[in-house]
């Protein structure tokens, strides 16, 4: 039997576009940019069809090099997967599409195509692995290529906060080297489900798997987000210019958090009383920190940044509860905010690219020559705070009501009131930058910007279609979840191989 | 032998927090290397040290030597190479854009001068 390729795609298309761009050179531009929107574009594609095809036939296994699970790789696709590399591949398309008219072509030259590609090849194949030790090295390809894209120009400030992150990256990935080795010598498996079927056939003692839970929660908080480990994202995400900042912003995050569900619910399922109680703990202070900053700024960029925050610690509420509606809830959110903050940056991309200006209060009355952008803003800012019937209004209905089930009463409560901070902050951004006193008009750079526009809008409309057709579409986020809240139906196709 | 290489590991993990606490680029960089030294002591010292012969397919083997940690060692070494390798050349142009190799001195947003 052949090792089946097509569930790699997602992998391979990157990849190869990334050293096809390579071994053209760095000064035919034209080029590189066809290959990668057509590599975001065929990624797209791709993503669809698994979903489609996962939607019929259960999830998607290859072994590789034919190598039998539990002993080789297995990529396994499930459905919530699946969902994730569609988001992926939609923001990979339209940021490479957006960075046409943004990025400028001296870094277009020193191969940020290329990189932009090589993160999403590792990015990708996070999702898709089956293997603790195959995520750790996933991780380190998209974290390679996240340190070239957060120091590319070597702007000052980049190369100072490229340092810091690139520090507290290298720490939490030698701490998943660690994880992975305890992890390793104390189930004696590298595979995530034979692990999720050695541990749950196991009787005996099993405290050590606690501190396994808490050196990964360090691994993986660090790279999310989560309080206390956020303290480099704000400084870090707001270095590097802005298409870079929204592949960061929508994707990187959200491997954090997708690697927190799946190590939550397939390996620490003896102590939840302590594990899970921890996390949603830590979610919580997140979302009240990253309040704080939402509030405290006046800088368009850095009150997105802080809203990635408060969404990290909403869908990690979600998956801190591990049933039905918690993990279907988060599921859904995480979806909704990998595509509305990809948006949400491209908007305010759009505004400061278009004035030069970033801070809101030396801005206004642009809705007077962008009134299409302003109403666009406008319909983000609601599918951010979750007002019905965008995107986000449903995620959070069911990860609210899984907290009310579960008795966090407070947690709810918290939950709800970031809702308002996020509707505050960004309706600020709205009504300073659209509304209020005409700013000097005659200052508007004389850039051309329909790519950027057009970006911005595939990613509203995503919105707006995740939030009309909620009700179609829940069947794929509830087979995603189940995965989550149901371990054993993802560890079963391990019973196939045997 | 395990606990003695499980303290070496130790000791390279404390020594490496020392460095990555001062102030100067090059050891914070030093210091992320052996902090990667100790960590990957541990993970070999996961699979057993000397435990009998070498994971070669052979009936008259009783017990070998768990080659997995082994391999996993092999891939961390060649990552960690490649992500010195880049922060060096990172350090040096933090150097000369900054003109400091001192993180005290890196706050706030520098201004660049074109």
């Amino acid at each position: 039997m052949m090792t089946d390729i097509i569930p790699l795609l997602p992998v391979m298309i990157p990849l190869l576009a990334g050293i096809v761009m390579l071994f053209t050179g760095r000064h035919n531009i034209f080029l590189h940019r066809v290959i990668s929107a057509a590599a975001g574009l065929f990624l797209v594609i791709v993503s669809i069809f698994t979903i489609i095809y996962i939607a019929n036939n259960g999830m998607v296994v290859t072994h590789i090099g034919n190598w039998q699970a539990p002993y080789g790789i297995s990529m396994v696709i499930d459905m919530l997967a699946a969902l994730l590399l569609f988001g992926t591949a939609l923001v990979t398309f339209t940021v490479v599409v957006y960075s046409f008219q943004s990025i400028g072509v001296a870094r277009e030259r020193f191969f940020y195509y290329p990189m932009v590609m090589f993160m999403i090849t590792g990015v990708n194949g996070a999702f898709i692995t089956g293997d603790i030790f195959n995520m750790f090295v996933f991780f380190e390809v998209f974290l390679l290529a996240s340190y070239v894209l957060i120091t590319i120009g070597g702007k000052k400030i980049q190369l100072q906060e490229g340092f810091k992150y690139y520090l507290v990256n290298v720490i939490s990935s030698n701490f998943f080297v660690l994880a992975v080795a305890y992890l390793y010598v104390s189930v004696g498996s590298l595979n995530m489900a034979d692990i999720h079927q050695k541990l749950s056939a196991f009787e005996g003692d099993t405290a050590i798997l606690t501190l396994i839970a808490v050196v990964m929660l360090f691994v993986f908080a660090t790279k999310a987000g989560l309080f206390p480990f956020y303290f480099w994202l704000p400084d870090s995400y707001f270095a590097p210019p802005l298409p870079i900042m929204a592949l960061f912003g929508a994707l990187l995050t959200k491997v954090g958090v997708y690697a927190i569900a799946r190590t939550y619910s397939l390996f620490f399922i003896d102590n939840i009383g302590f594990t899970h109680q921890m996390l949603l703990f830590l979610a919580i202070l997140t979302i009240i920190m990253g309040s704080i900053g939402a509030l405290a700024y006046t800088d368009m960029k850095k009150i997105i940044i802080y809203n990635i925050l408060i969404a990290i610690g909403v869908i990690t509420a979600g998956y801190a509860m591990m049933d039905e509606s918690g993990t279907i809830g988060a599921t859904y959110y995480l979806i909704h905010d990998i595509i509305i903050k990809a948006g949400l940056f491209f908007l305010i991309g759009f505004i400061i690219y278009r004035t030069g200006e970033s801070d809101i209060t030396k801005l206004g009355g642009l809705i007077k020559i962008h009134p299409v952008t302003g109403w666009t803003f406008f319909i983000a800012a609601l599918g951010i705070a979750g007002v019905p019937p965008f995107s986000g209004f449903y995620g959070k209905l069911f990860i609210t009501e899984s907290l009310i089930d579960n008795g966090h009463l407070i947690a709810a409560v918290i939950v709800l009131l970031s809702s308002l901070v996020v509707l505050y902050s960004v309706m600020h951004i709205f009504i300073s930058v659209f509304w209020g006193e005409s700013m000097d008009f005659t200052k508007l750079k004389p850039i051309s910007y329909d790519k950027l526009l057009f970006s911005s809008f595939i990613m509203i409309a995503m919105v707006i279609i995740l939030g009309f057709g909620a009700d179609i579409l829940y069947p794929i986020f509830e087979s995603a979840a189940q995965s989550l809240y149901d371990p054993a139906s993802y560890s079963g196709y391990l019973l196939e191989v045997e | 032998m395990e606990i003695l290489v499980i303290v070496l590991a130790g000791i390279l993990i404390g020594a490496s927090v020392y460095l990555m606490l001062s102030k100067s680029l090059l050891r914070i960089i030093i210091g992320t290397g052996v902090l990667s030294h100790g960590i990957l002591l541990m993970l070999l010292t996961m699979g057993g040290l000397k435990r009998g012969g070498i994971p070669v397919l052979d009936d008259s083997v009783q017990s070998y030597t768990d080659p997995l940690p082994q391999a996993m060692l092999l891939t961390v070494i060649v990552i960690t190479f490649a992500l010195t390798a880049y922060m060096l050349v990172i350090a040096i142009r933090v150097y000369k854009e900054l003109g400091t190799d001192n993180v005290e001195e890196m706050k706030g947003v520098p201004r660049d001068d074109d």
